[in-house]
């Protein structure tokens, strides 16, 4: 357990010195999953929306490839990026492998699921409540999918993080279509693999405590929003 | 009021951290190598020094050998720096690589704990030390990954008439991954490992581990450096990887490579042509 102080140390150390290459590689790794998060929700959330207010053959095996997609290996997923993106691959000519685009790409993939499947579910619910007053009102389509939207935000939220947490631990797409390189695709979860390698266990883990404290920070940011938004409304 | 403001400039700061791009990389090569190299600093050591000479950026991406090799084949780098004299010349031999050029060598060594349950400590002959291993059932390590230190390890095995596969699972364990976490699982169950000599020196978790064999002509390392042949991959960058290389192999690339230490001791030993 002496590890277990050291690494805390560290990593108080680490987060006060302000080291030029940890606050690079938080910032990248903010920057992918923050951005993958954002991209995610965009097609995500009226995806969700969609499949939470249609009727149609077939929806019950959709919503379970759905479901069960929220269980996508990041290998996995890392590893079709990467022979899509390969310059042998269908999408070599962008150059794309090894960029932050690149991960941002598979993180994106990684991610659909979770939002599209978890805001189905909630949006669903939330129509069975406002079903009739649609109906009355022969509200349409569309106008439904934004009030939905609108009216269960606080819970979209929280699948957004659900959404965020997947991305930003996740190590094992990001090593492979991001390569770790030093300065331009290292983020958190691949320094720690790289120190772990390196057998720098007390590094590693107070890497990992820093990583926690990101996640802790991005949540805390957007549960502020969530209660001054509320109270804003409440007013 | 307020509070709103509050909490849309922190969204705000969100998400400006997401819009800052990736600025260019015009000057930059792409390095497929191995992790012996990176896991070492050896790279941290190198690279900088040719950047300020030459403005050309070494982007590394360290995996196995194995691997190197597979990404490079499907034209994901611009040179390749490994160790496995064979499979680079058959990737040069198949039309992948321009020219393979020798460029420095270390030595494995065969690791394990103080305790040294297969009395192999000391051994000059590396097959009396794995016959050793083997009939006492001592626990081994091995990379499992095709990378070049596995693929030595195999040879070694082979030579000294042993085929430990058969025992897979039980004394004889494929970690299936690369060097540094070979070496933390062998250090968590006490077991040997083969491991070239660099990753050993500047790896930090040994806890009581020690070099058991090392010095027998078997265990040379040979390091290899590869231009990617822009017939096969015409998005190759050939005069920057040409300059990494013909600089690798300079007196001065060469010297650079001597004078590199991890812990007070050299790591690789320059041996161009």
């Amino acid at each position: 357990m002496q590890e277990f102080s050291d690494a805390l140390l560290l990593a108080f150390e680490l987060i006060f010195s302000g080291d030029k290459d940890l606050i690079e590689i938080i910032g990248l790794s903010l920057r992918v999953s923050l951005t993958a998060m954002v991209v995610a929700c965009a097609l995500g959330l009226p995806l969700g929306a969609i499949l939470a207010i249609s009727r149609f053959r077939g929806r019950r095996p959709v919503l379970v490839i759905l479901n069960a997609l929220m269980g996508l290996p990041p290998v996995v997923v890392g590893l079709l990026v990467y022979l899509h993106l390969s310059r042998a691959g269908p999408m070599g000519s962008f150059g794309l492998l090894y960029t932050p685009t690149a991960m941002i790409i598979a993180q994106v993939i990684l991610i659909l699921p979770i939002i599209a499947a978890l805001s189905r579910q909630i949006l669903e619910d939330l129509n069975a409540e406002y079903a009739e007053q649609f109906l009355s009102l022969s509200v349409p389509r569309r106008a439904v999918i934004s009030a939905l939207l609108w009216d269960g935000r606080y819970a979209l939220m929280t699948v957004a993080l659900a959404g965020f947490g997947r991305a930003i631990a996740e190590v094992g797409a990001v090593i492979i279509v991001g390569g770790n390189i030093d300065h331009l695709t290292r983020v958190m979860t691949s320094a720690i693999a790289l120190e772990t390698s390196k057998g720098d266990l007390p590094l590693a883990l107070a890497l990992g405590f820093v990583l926690l404290l990101i996640a802790f920070a991005v949540n805390a940011a957007v549960m502020s929003l969530r209660l001054t938004t509320g109270r804003y409304a409440n007013v | 009021m307020t509070r709103s403001i509050i909490g849309c400039s922190l969204m705000a700061a969100l998400v400006a951290t997401l819009s800052t791009a990736a600025p260019a990389a015009d000057m930059a090569i792409h390095l497929q190598s191995t992790t012996s190299t990176k896991n070492s600093g050896f790279y941290d050591y190198l690279l900088p020094r040719f950047k300020k000479e030459t403005g050309i950026t070494v982007h590394v991406i360290a995996v196995g050998t194995g691997q190197a090799i597979r990404n490079t084949r499907n034209c994901d780098g611009d040179v390749l720096l490994t160790h496995i004299k064979a499979d680079e010349e058959k990737f040069v031999a198949e039309g992948y690589g321009a020219k393979r050029y020798r460029l420095m060598y270390n030595d494995y060594v065969i690791v394990g704990p103080a305790s040294d349950p297969a009395k192999i400590s000391g051994l000059k002959a590396t097959s009396t030390a794995l016959k050793k291993i083997a009939t006492s059932k001592s626990l081994f390590a091995s990379r499992g990954d095709n990378s070049g230190t596995h693929k030595r390890e195999k040879l070694l095995w082979k030579t000294s008439g042993i085929s430990p596969t058969a025992a897979s699972g039980t004394w004889y364990r494929e970690t299936g991954a690369g060097m540094g976490t070979t070496l933390n699982i062998a250090v968590g169950m006490a077991s040997y490992t083969l491991t070239d000599r660099a990753s050993w020196v500047a790896f930090k978790n040994k806890y009581d581990f020690k070099i058991h064999v090392a010095g027998d002509k078997t265990l040379f390392n040979q390091y290899g450096v590869i231009l990617v042949n822009p017939q096969k991959c015409p998005k190759t960058k050939v005069r920057a990887g040409q300059k990494f290389i013909d600089w690798l192999l300079s007196s001065k690339g060469q010297t650079t490579i001597r004078n590199f230490r991890k812990n007070g001791q050299q790591l690789f030993f320059p041996n161009a042509e």
